[in-house]
């Protein structure tokens, strides 16, 4: 290109400290609020735990999933704003913290952890090779172990091309993607298996690992999205990016809002279909008393609303409207994860009150402490990455 | 050979960074009638040539959301109203099941309106020809050359139209002329040529379509689904021995929601032991009407005062009002819908077991309302 002579521009700029304070507020609240909920009602807070770890778990390996993605498919656009999902994947680091509460109250949200009920449940103790406290410790120290070592050596590889400007270690990021993407499926799909899918021990749905994975994908896109245009506002990302940039990810949040909408649905028509009363009873939770109205209200807010709100072409590329909705994505994410978990621990109806907000606010709160805390030690942009300089050019 | 008539310049780049300067520079200029021609689609074309967005996604937004209120319509018109099956037990209205279809008619109508559109709209179907076509320019556009193109109106000067390409940098600039034929081509879908087609179109399709359904399906090995490996009832068996395809249920068992009935020929010890199990609700007492109404009422009259129209022309049916009747228990009426009596037959064939007691319930009902307890007032 005729501006390929032009060196790349970044100056790299603290963070405006009001985002860190304001991550710091939410964070306070967030955690004076759970831990007063854990005092209190420890059951409930447990079951608001699951949501606030599947819900950091979402966002941080969605975001390490989208950079494997990145570097596997060798996509050049999405280059200029890399580290920015490479940071945001700095909090599968703190999620063992997260899960420490749930693996201790296991016994309260977790049916299958009764040793009586199982001797007498059937289908209970047909499953108990795979669902017992042994093999469920394994399981989870092993997810962990997988997302950490590959968030560390992926983002340590980048980092150092920012000194270096290594092309090998772009080559090593494709190669380390190749490994984690199959074992990204499955700690993803028997992960959502085992905090979530087993609050009905019963109850099994063989696409629930797809429908978390659509719902963890727009988390970690909105996430990014949200930050990166707003980082870009400031003028703390590389000069160049564009509504060209912009309409790339919104047309990935209005794919990916597609495809969410296609994975519930199919989850429920085979269900509805089949008609088995082991699977149905799920869905009959979620559609009695007022669970009804939130279900109702649920699809509503996730699917037709982003859907007609991103449905038009300027409306992917005008940086406000991308910002609402990023924040809109993700909170509706986290109602998507109110919708799976909470039935379970109340089945009688709709329950929502400061034990809720304060989980929420502790999750936004961690997200944003971890990412100021981690952006400081950082550039915001892979400035040595190879494709950085076509990436900027990049044009719809 | 008379003189050929001129569409206008073309000229050649060989890279898209040239390219794209070269169409923002005509893009400038005070040419509007001009196209760019790349071997593949070269990122941000779109805002160099200043090209507005295309209104054929209104098409498809148009046509895609008619579509699916229509098929929407014609479902529920087929499933409710014209056709009702009951399909995997679920209600009429089962609107989860249509929603694969409506998808489905949605995104297909929508693209091939959307491609319709495009050709006959912005291509002029069924023109197929263009003066660009078959010309050295375009073998070098779809191969590894970038080309720019203006079609020259009546008032520009064919000079300048070449000046201008060469200022922008442009090489191998050369005129392209229509071919007669093209010039003189008259844009109507009423050609000979084109109604041939569509003829030979109509007549293979259909035609292949009845040999599909017709013929296709009755021949090996397509007839598979046809022929299958089990009886029709009447039907002779090779399995087993006695040849019945019909087999009578294994002693000691029942089929599944039949209950027997065990009083044959004793009505009395029927209507001494027999306890009607429905409770008196308005759901039973509906279902008891509707099938009074439809096996009971030719006989003994809508009212059960054996006043039918059959009155005179038959053994007169009696009331039911009777004292005889209505001292008897539900039990013995129940037995007598089942097992028939004098000149009445049998009704356990036309309605099952919960029917008869639903219809005794209505009986009661009827006869309540001619001899009142005092307990009703």
């Amino acid at each position: 290109m005729s501006s390929s002579e032009n060196t790349i521009e970044y100056n790299r700029k603290e963070i405006p400290p009001i985002f860190g304070k304001f991550g710091l507020g939410l964070f306070g609240i967030g955690l004076v609020l759970s831990v007063l909920a854990y005092l209190s009602e420890p059951t409930r807070s447990a079951y608001n735990n699951v949501i606030l770890l599947e819900f950091l778990s979402s966002v941080g390996l969605g975001s390490l999933f989208l950079v494997a993605l990145e570097y596997i498919v060798g996509s050049v656009w999405s280059t200029p704003f890399r580290r920015v999902f490479e940071i945001l994947s700095s909090v599968l680091l703190i999620l063992p913290l997260i899960a420490l509460p749930v693996y201790l109250h296991s016994h309260n949200i977790f049916h299958w952890t009764h040793a009586e009920v199982v001797a007498v449940d059937e289908i209970l103790k047909q499953k108990s090779p795979y669902l017992n406290m042994t093999f469920f410790t394994i399981r989870i120290i092993a997810y962990f172990a997988i997302w950490i070592i590959f968030h560390l050596l992926m983002t340590k590889n980048s980092k150092v091309q920012d000194t270096t400007k290594d092309p090998k270690l772009t080559k090593l990021n494709t190669k380390l993607s190749a490994i984690f993407l199959p074992l990204f499926v499955l700690t993803l799909t028997f992960s959502s298996i085992d905090w979530m899918m087993s609050l009905e021990a019963h109850w099994f749905s063989t696409i629930f690992g797809v429908y978390y994975f659509s719902g963890t994908f727009l988390a970690a896109l909105a996430a990014g999205t949200f930050l990166i245009i707003w980082l870009n506002e400031k003028g703390l990302l590389v000069k160049g990016i564009r509504k060209d940039h912009y309409y790339s990810l919104g047309a990935l949040l209005f794919g990916f809002i597609n495809f969410w909408g296609y994975i519930a649905f199919s989850q429920y028509l085979l269900i509805w279909y089949a008609n088995i009363p082991e699977e149905t009873y799920w869905f009959l939770q979620r559609w009695e008393g007022s669970w009804m109205y939130f279900s109702i209200f649920f699809i509503i807010v996730h699917f037709v609303v982003p859907y007609f709100a991103l449905l038009s072409q300027p409306s992917k590329m005008d940086p406000k409207r991308l910002k609402f909705m990023s924040i809109w994505i993700i909170f509706v994410h986290i109602l998507d994860l109110y919708w799976i978990v909470m039935p379970s621990f109340n089945p009688d109806g709709f329950i929502f009150g400061w034990i809720e907000i304060g989980f929420i606010l502790l999750g936004l709160g961690v997200l944003i402490v971890v990412f100021n805390y981690s952006a400081k030690k950082v550039n915001l942009v892979a400035i040595g990455d190879p494709r950085l300089k076509r990436g900027i050019d990049f044009r719809l | 050979m008379e003189e050929k008539i001129l569409f206008g310049y073309s000229g050649l780049f060989d890279t898209p960074d040239e390219i794209i300067e070269a169409a923002k520079k005509t893009a400038d200029s005070k040419y509007v009638t001009y196209d760019v021609h790349t071997p593949y689609p070269v990122h941000g074309m779109d805002s160099a040539m200043k090209l507005k967005p295309s209104r054929l996604p209104y098409v498809a937004l148009v046509v895609g959301i008619s579509a699916m209120l229509g098929m929407l319509g014609f479902m529920y018109w087929i499933t409710t109203t014209d056709y009702p099956v009951i399909v995997g037990g679920k209600p009429f209205f089962s609107f989860p099941a249509w929603i694969p279809v409506l998808f489905e008619v949605t995104v297909l109508s929508a693209s091939i309106a959307t491609v319709l559109a495009m050709i006959i709209v912005y291509f002029k179907f069924p023109n197929i020809s263009h003066p660009l076509h078959d010309t050295d320019f375009m073998r070098a556009v779809t191969a590894d050359k970038y080309g720019i193109s203006i079609e020259i109106k009546d008032d520009e000067n064919e000079e300048e139209v070449k000046a201008f390409l060469e200022s922008i940098g442009a090489y191998n600039v050369s005129a392209i002329y229509w071919n007669n034929e093209e010039a003189t081509f008259k844009n109507t879908v009423l050609q000979p040529k084109f109604l041939t087609l569509l003829l030979i179109l109509i007549i293979t399709v259909s035609g292949a379509t009845y040999f599909t359904l017709n013929k296709l399906m009755f021949m090996v090995p397509f007839n598979w689904m046809r022929e299958q490996d089990k009886n029709i009832p009447q039907e002779q068996s090779t399995f087993f021995n006695d040849e019945f395809a019909m087999r009578n249920p294994v002693a000691g068992t029942i089929s599944r929601g039949n209950m027997p009935y065990k009083y044959i020929g004793q009505p009395d010890i029927a209507g001494a032991e027999l306890l009607n199990p429905l409770p008196v609700t308005k759901k039973n007492l509906e279902l008891g009407k509707i099938k009074y109404d439809i096996y009971c009422s030719p006989c003994h009259g809508y009212f059960a005062e054996g006043d039918s129209r059959l009155n005179g022309q038959f053994p007169n049916p009696p009331s039911l009002h009777s004292v005889k009747v209505r001292d008897w228990s539900d039990g013995r009426i129940f037995s007598v819908l089942t097992e028939g009596q004098n000149v009445m037959a049998s009704y356990a064939n036309q309605l099952d077991r919960n029917e008869r007691w639903a219809v005794v319930l209505y009986i009661r009902a009827l006869q309540r309302s001619l001899n009142a307890k005092e307990s009703d007032l």
